[in-house]
C-alpha cells in the first residue's frame, strides 16, 4: 500500500490503522454489494422462475383432450400463484402442435431454444418480462401431440427483492463495518497502550540512570526497549570509562608531575654540576614513567570506546597472539625474556576488533614479563570457546587481582608497570562477550582471555 | 346551485358499431379544462357526483358518456391499441375487463397519499382503484314473497327451488352472463367463492329461473310481481329503486355477499391526467366518498338506522370483496369462458 500512497512518515499509528481499515471496509464493503446485488437477483430470479413454472404446470395440468381438441380449464391457483408478485402483469398462451393459439394472448413470444421447460427472457407491452415455456404431450385416442404452455410475468416483484436483499445485505454489512471499526479501535488501543507506558518510565527516569529499562512489553516494541537497553549500556561504559579518565588523571598524574616539579626545582638550586646532572636523569626517568602511564591511561580509555564502535570482524586469534608477541620484541630480545610462541595450526576465528585484542594481548603478555616468572609464554587455545593465554613460571598476582582484575592501579609498580594492564584486558574481554581467565597450577601461572568462538 | 348547465339525453339504438347509451355534459361549455368520463354507471345514478365535485370549480367541463360493459372494454382497449387518447378516465363495473385492460398495459400509473391509503384489494399496480362498494344482493317482491320464506342465503334460494311444486319456478332472475359483464363477473366471482354456486345452477336449470338483461328491468321486473326473486342483482341499482319503491325488498345474502368495487383507470395515452386524477381523487375523498353515499355508489352492510338493505348482525365475516387482482383475468380467458358459458347454457337454455 505504501507504494501506491505515499504516507507522511509522521503519521500516527491510529490514523495509519484507521486509514487501512477504512481502506478494507470500502473495498470489501464494494465486494460484498456487487456479490449482494447479484446474489440478490439470482435468488430473486429463481424464486419467481419456480412461481411461474408452478403456474405453467397448473395450466398444462388442467389440458383436457374433449372432441379431438385441447380444452384448457384455466385454474385460478395459477393465476393465483402469479398473483404473488402482487404488482406484475401476466402473459399466458396456449399453443397446439401447429402453433395455433388455443387460448391467452396470441402475440406472446416464444422461445428461442426448444425443450421440455425453458425460460426465456422477452418483453410484454413495451415492459421487459421473463417467460416459462412448458410442454405436455399427449397420447391419446382422439388427440396425439404436444401442447405448449407459455406463461410471462413482468419483473417488478423480482427486482424488487433483489433490492431488498441487496439492501439488507448492505444494512448487515454497515453494521458488520461498525463493529469492525470499533473493534480495531479498541484492539489499537490496548496494542499500543505499552508505548505511551514506557514513554512515561524514561520520562520520570534520574538523568544520571542509565540501568536497563525493565518494563514487560509485547516482543516488537520488546526489541525497541532491548536496543535501548544496549544504547544505554554502551553510554553507560562510555562514561565511566570518561569518568575513570579523569578519575585517574587527577590521581595518578598528581603525584608523579608534583614529585618531578620538586625534583626540577631541587635540580635548579644545584650548584654542583654532577649531582645535577644525576637529578636531571631522575627527572627523565620520571618523565618516561609518567608518559608510559598516560599512554597505558588514554589506551584503556581509547580501548574501550574502540570496542565499543568500532565494526566487528573475523579476527583469527593466532594473528592476535603474534601481533602481541611481534609488539614485545624490545622486551623479549633481553635473554631474561624469553617468550615461546605457541599456536595450533588452524584458525581459531572470533568476531572483534583486532587492535582492541592485540592491544589485550600485549597488556596480558607485558604483565606477565613484568610481574612473572620466566619462561613465558603465549599461545592459543581451540576449545569449547577460543582462548589467548599467556602463561609464566610464576605464583601469579595475588588474590585480589585475581578475584578482581578489573581493579585498577593495584598491581605492584615497581617495575614501571602502570597497572591498568589487566584492566585493559578484562575490558577488552567484556565488551567481546568474554572473560579473563586466570589459574595457578604446579607449572605456573596462566591468564586467558575466553571469547566466544566465531564458526567462519 | 347546482351548475348543470346542459344535459342531453340522448338514447341511441345498439345498432352496429358500438356506442355510447348516454352521454351528458356538466360545466360551461367554454372551459378551459375538459374532463371526459366513461363508465358504465348510469349517468342519472352518478349525474350528482359529477356534479357535487363541479361545485366551486368553474373552469372545467366534463362530459359523461355512459356505455355498456362490453362496448366500454373494446372501445377503451382499441383505443389503447391505436394510441387514442380516448377517455380520461374510464370507470367500469366489470372490473375484470378493467384488470385486463391494466394487464395489456393500458394504463397510466398515478400514486397520491389517497390511492395509497387504499386497501391492497382495491388497488393494483396504482393504474386501476376500486372506488365504490356495492354488494351483490337478491331482491324480492315485498307482496309476493311471505316475510318466512325470504331468502336469507343461497341455501334458502336452494330450498325455495327445490320443491316440484314451487310457486318460485320460473319466476326467478338473475342477469344473463352472455349480455351483461357484470352479470359474467358475479357469475364468475359466486363459482370462484363457493361450491354453492354448482348446486344452484342446476336449481336455477331445474326451476326454470330466467336470465335476462340489466338491472333496471330485472328489478321491474320483480316489482310488478312478473318474478318474485331476482339473484345477484348490484345493490347499488336496487336500493336505488328501494328508496322510493316498498315492494321492493333488499337481502345480503348471509353465506356470503360478494362486494364489487367499480374499477377506476386513467387510460395510458390520456392528455388530460390533471383532471382525471383531480377526479380520481375527488372519489377517494371523504366529499367525494360522502357523495358516492348518497349516490348509493358506496353502500354499508352494517347500517343500522331505517336500513333498505336487510343483512345479517355480523357484516364482517360475509363480505367478499371482488379484489382487483391479476387472477381476475382468468374470467376472460377463451376457453375458461366458452367451458363456463356451456354450464350456464345448460343451466338457462335460449328460449326460442
Amino acid at each position: 500500500m505504501g507504494s501506491i500512497f505515499r504516507l507522511p512518515q509522521n503519521l500516527s499509528l491510529k490514523s495509519r490503522v484507521a486509514l487501512a481499515m477504512a481502506t478494507v471496509l470500502i473495498v470489501g464493503g464494494v465486494v460484498v454489494l456487487v456479490a449482494a446485488l447479484a446474489y440478490g437477483r439470482q435468488a430473486a430470479r429463481e424464486a419467481y422462475d419456480r412461481l411461474l413454472v408452478g403456474a405453467a404446470s397448473d395450466i398444462a395440468e388442467s389440458i383436457t383432450i374433449r372432441n379431438g381438441a385441447a380444452l384448457v380449464d384455466m385454474p385460478v391457483s395459477a393465476f393465483e400463484l402469479l398473483a404473488l408478485a402482487p404488482d406484475d402483469r401476466i402473459v399466458y398462451r396456449v399453443l397446439d402442435d401447429d402453433g395455433r393459439t388455443l387460448t391467452g394472448y396470441e402475440n406472446t413470444p416464444l422461445p428461442r431454444k426448444s425443450g421440455e421447460t425453458t425460460f426465456y427472457d422477452s418483453e410484454f407491452g413495451g415492459e421487459a418480462a421473463r417467460y416459462v415455456s412448458l410442454t405436455r404431450r399427449f397420447a391419446e385416442r382422439s388427440f396425439s401431440g404436444s401442447v405448449q404452455v407459455i406463461v410471462g410475468q413482468t419483473l417488478r416483484a423480482r427486482q424488487q427483492l433483489a433490492r431488498d436483499i441487496a439492501q439488507n445485505a448492505l444494512l448487515v454489512l454497515g453494521a458488520a463495518g461498525a463493529a469492525m471499526a470499533l473493534f480495531a479501535w479498541l484492539v489499537m488501543q490496548s496494542a499500543l497502550r505499552p508505548l505511551p507506558r514506557i514513554g512515561e518510565a524514561l520520562r520520570k527516569r534520574d538523568p544520571t540512570d542509565l540501568t536497563p529499562i525493565d518494563l514487560a512489553a509485547p516482543s516488537e516494541i520488546g526489541s525497541l526497549i532491548a536496543s535501548l537497553n544496549g544504547f544505554m549500556a554502551r553510554l553507560d561504559r562510555q562514561m565511566q570509562s570518561n569518568r575513570h579518565l579523569i578519575g585517574d588523571a587527577a590521581h595518578q598524574l598528581r603525584t608523579p608531575v608534583a614529585a618531578i616539579r620538586a625534583h626540577a626545582q631541587l635540580a635548579l638550586e644545584e650548584p654542583d654540576t654532577e649531582r645535577r646532572s644525576r637529578m636531571v636523569k631522575r627527572i627523565h626517568d620520571r618523565a618516561v614513567g609518567l608518559s608510559h602511564l598516560l599512554d597505558q591511561m588514554l589506551n584503556h580509555a581509547m580501548i574501550i570506546h574502540r570496542a565499543d564502535t568500532a565494526p566487528r570482524d573475523l579476527v583469527d586469534l593466532r594473528n592476535v597472539a603474534v601481533e602481541a608477541f611481534e609488539a614485545n620484541e624490545p622486551a623479549i630480545l633481553a635473554p631474561s625474556n624469553v617468550v615461546a610462541l605457541d599456536l595450533p595450526d588452524d584458525p581459531v576465528t572470533v568476531r572483534g576488533d583486532s587492535l582492541s585484542l592485540a592491544e589485550a594481548a600485549k597488556n596480558l603478555l607485558g604483565n606477565a614479563l613484568s610481574h612473572g616468572q620466566p619462561p613465558v609464554r603465549i599461545g592459543v587455545r581451540d576449545g569449547v570457546q577460543a582462548e589467548l593465554w599467556v602463561r609464566d613460571a610464576g605464583e601469579g598476582p595475588p588474590e585480589t587481582i585475581r578475584t578482581d582484575p578489573a581493579t585498577r592501579f593495584a598491581g605492584d609498580r615497581t617495575n614501571g608497570g602502570s597497572g591498568l594492564g589487566l584492566a585493559i584486558a578484562q575490558a577488552v574481554a567484556t565488551v567481546h562477550d568474554g572473560s579473563i581467565r586466570m589459574s595457578a597450577d604446579d607449572d605456573g601461572f596462566e591468564a586467558a582471555m575466553v571469547l566466544p568462538k566465531e564458526c567462519s | 346551485m347546482i351548475r348543470l348547465l346542459f344535459l342531453a339525453l340522448i338514447v341511441l339504438l345498439p345498432i352496429g358499431a358500438a356506442a355510447q347509451e348516454l352521454t351528458g355534459s356538466f360545466g360551461p361549455n367554454e372551459a378551459r379544462q375538459k374532463l371526459t368520463i366513461r363508465s358504465t354507471t348510469d349517468l342519472e345514478v352518478m349525474g350528482p357526483v359529477v356534479e357535487s365535485y363541479l361545485f366551486g370549480r368553474p373552469d372545467l367541463r366534463i362530459d359523461y358518456e355512459q356505455w355498456g360493459s362490453n362496448d366500454l372494454y373494446e372501445l377503451t382497449a382499441s383505443d389503447c391499441k391505436r394510441d387514442l387518447a380516448g377517455a380520461g378516465i374510464v370507470i367500469s363495473s366489470a372490473v375484470h375487463q378493467m384488470v385486463r385492460l391494466v394487464n395489456d398495459g393500458c394504463a397510466k400509473t398515478y400514486r397520491s397519499a389517497m390511492t395509497a391509503a387504499l386497501p391492497d384489494q382495491l388497488r393494483w399496480r396504482d393504474q386501476l382503484w376500486g372506488i365504490s362498494r356495492e354488494p351483490a344482493v337478491i331482491v324480492y317482491n315485498r307482496k309476493l314473497v311471505p316475510a318466512g320464506e325470504v331468502p336469507r342465503s343461497r341455501f334458502d334460494l336452494l330450498d325455495l327451488l327445490r320443491p316440484e311444486d314451487s310457486r318460485y319456478r320460473g319466476r326467478v332472475a338473475t342477469y344473463d352472463i352472455e349480455t351483461s359483464g357484470l352479470g359474467y363477473l358475479l357469475a364468475f366471482a359466486d363459482s370462484l367463492e363457493a361450491s354453492t354456486f354448482g348446486g344452484l345452477m342446476e336449481s336455477f336449470g331445474r326451476s326454470g329461473a330466467v336470465a335476462t338483461c340489466c338491472s333496471a328491468e330485472i328489478i321491474d321486473a320483480v316489482i310488478e310481481g312478473r318474478f318474485l326473486l331476482a339473484y345477484n342483482v348490484l345493490g347499488s341499482y336496487a336500493l336505488a329503486r328501494a328508496q322510493n319503491e316498498n315492494r321492493l325488498g333488499v337481502v345480503a345474502p348471509k353465506d356470503y355477499t360478494l362486494i364489487l368495487s367499480r374499477g377506476a383507470m386513467i387510460p395510458k395515452n390520456n392528455r388530460a391526467t390533471g383532471e382525471a386524477s383531480a377526479f380520481l381523487e375527488f372519489l377517494l375523498s371523504a366529499a367525494g366518498r360522502a357523495s358516492l353515499e348518497e349516490a348509493l355508489l358506496l353502500v354499508r352492510l352494517d347500517e343500522d338506522e331505517g336500513a333498505l338493505l336487510e343483512s345479517p348482525d355480523d357484516t364482517q365475516t360475509i363480505q367478499r370483496p371482488i379484489a382487483l387482482s391479476p387472477a381476475l383475468l382468468i374470467a376472460l380467458d377463451r376457453h375458461k369462458r366458452g367451458l363456463f358459458r356451456e354450464r350456464w347454457r345448460a343451466a338457462f337454455p335460449i328460449s326460442p
